[in-house]
């Protein structure tokens, strides 16, 4: 089973040389850790900055200076500064080549629910809504079950969606799927250690396995 | 052409019971803090708050919350504030959520005179429900619709005497769009210099969207989640 870094690990083995790259709160901030060696990608903040660089030191610190996730960063050379109607031009323009996301729930179909749980959790859905309805490349980060141990790879989303048909592929703690057109959660790799039939136990909705089902590897 | 005024509360005097505002900032990051201490000193009520966030229980829009100045918010995420949450959950506050993007093209096309526009944001979601929907390249997308407000309220960096703007790093945000969309723009500045000491090439808002114009004070920039590199 992976732990939430080497989640971010095996998707940061999806970046390739020359992308700009929109990373999610949570798991997903964690890709940046380990973008692999000779690939240089440029990390977009939807709140308004390009050219993303890692959190400060102490005296750096500046609070004119944060990512969406509301923390304290800092801007590369060649970074640059705009408005939030301009960040979202580059989003929904497809001018963003990844976008990676945490979900709740993720359906066969590729629908996707993170943004509010009904009486109970109402946060609201930031920038997610727009990023899923026009990416083109979007993976989802998180792990395959909840914390009762339910699947969270559903036939159909029961919680408010996010979008719809947009999720393409899924990294979890147990595999990588992939969302396939027609429907389905198609097994690309399992995590090291894991059975395809434990990964079977925790998908809810169609999984597909065809072959031998290799390992990740890091 | 006096845009000048002396502080928040000269440049709030006419806000009253009732308005739609907007207030630029992201989280904490950008947020006119002057005029918001002067909102909840002058405790007007039942307003309309256009804003990204909601800020926090204890600073920013969260100080207006907690004195049950706001009717009604108008955001994409309001999360870290519990006071916002049970208000909104017990039905005393109302809440309009709205995607980021969709929010921020709002309040732009509400400057530009575009009166609406077609997004695939929040297509097949609770957000697409009693919206026009229309196919464009084989794709469905949702009509929104304009956002203005009797005030905006954005905090810049510098600003002139004319009204230009120039804001700082993240801090820009949502700013230059709501000084677009306001009836009556009031842009509070870290530092106001004569005109002509700003240079024009530079300008992120042309004084023509600004009002009324002043230098804040006491400015405290809290950050929400500081977080720092270990080496």
């Amino acid at each position: 089973m992976l732990t939430k870094e080497q989640i971010a690990q095996r998707i940061a083995q999806e970046l390739q040389d020359g992308w700009y790259v929109n990373l999610g709160i949570g798991i997903p901030t964690l890709v940046a850790n380990y973008i692999p060696e000779g690939i240089e990608v440029e990390f977009q903040s939807e709140n308004g900055i390009l050219g993303m660089g890692p959190f400060p030191t102490e005296d750096e610190v500046d609070a004119d200076l944060i990512n969406a996730g509301k923390q304290t960063i800092t801007a590369l050379p060649g970074a640059s500064f705009f408005d939030s109607a301009t960040s979202f031009a580059m989003i929904r323009g497809q001018h963003v080549q990844l976008t990676v996301l945490g979900a709740m729930e993720v359906a066969e179909n590729g629908d996707i629910a993170n943004w509010k749980i009904p009486g109970k959790m109402v946060k609201g859905m930031g920038g997610a809504m727009d990023l899923v309805a026009s990416a083109d490349n979007i993976i989802v980060a998180m792990m395959h079950t909840n914390k009762r141990g339910e699947s969270k790879l559903l036939k159909k989303c029961t919680l408010p969606l996010t979008g719809v048909n947009c999720v393409k592929k899924i990294v979890t703690n147990l595999a990588v799927l992939e969302v396939l057109p027609e429907g389905g959660f198609k097994l690309i790799e399992r995590a090291p250690g894991v059975s395809v039939e434990e990964i079977q136990k925790a998908t809810e909705g169609k999984l597909i396995i065809e072959g031998e089902i290799p390992e990740m590897k890091f | 052409m006096n845009k000048v005024v002396k502080d928040a509360h000269e440049a709030c005097k006419d806000i009253q019971d009732g308005m739609t505002i907007m207030l630029g900032g992201f989280g904490l990051c950008g947020i006119p803090e002057n005029s918001i201490a002067e909102l909840v000193e002058k405790e007007v009520t039942g307003l309309t708050c256009i804003s990204n966030n909601a800020g926090v229980d204890d600073f920013g829009l969260g100080l207006l919350l907690k004195k049950h100045q706001i009717k009604k918010m108008v955001s994409s995420y309001v999360g870290e504030n519990d006071e916002f949450e049970r208000q909104m959950l017990s039905g005393e506050l109302e809440v309009d959520l709205i995607p980021q993007g969709s929010l921020a093209e709002r309040c732009r096309a509400g400057g530009a005179g575009i009166p609406a526009f077609f997004t695939p944001a929040g297509y097949g979601t609770e957000v697409a429900e009693g919206k026009e929907v229309r196919e464009f390249n084989g794709k469905p997308h949702i009509l929104e619709t304009a956002l203005t407000a009797d005030f905006a309220i954005v905090k810049a960096w510098k600003g002139d005497t004319e009204g230009n703007l120039i804001y700082k790093a993240t801090a820009r945000n949502f700013n230059p769009l709501m000084a677009m969309a306001g009836k009556i723009t009031i842009a509070e500045v870290e530092e106001l210099v004569p005109a002509g000491e700003l240079d024009p090439n530079e300008i992120h808002t042309p004084g023509i969207f600004v009002q009324r114009i002043f230098q804040g004070k006491d400015y405290e920039k809290r950050i929400e989640k500081k977080t720092i590199r270990k080496d």
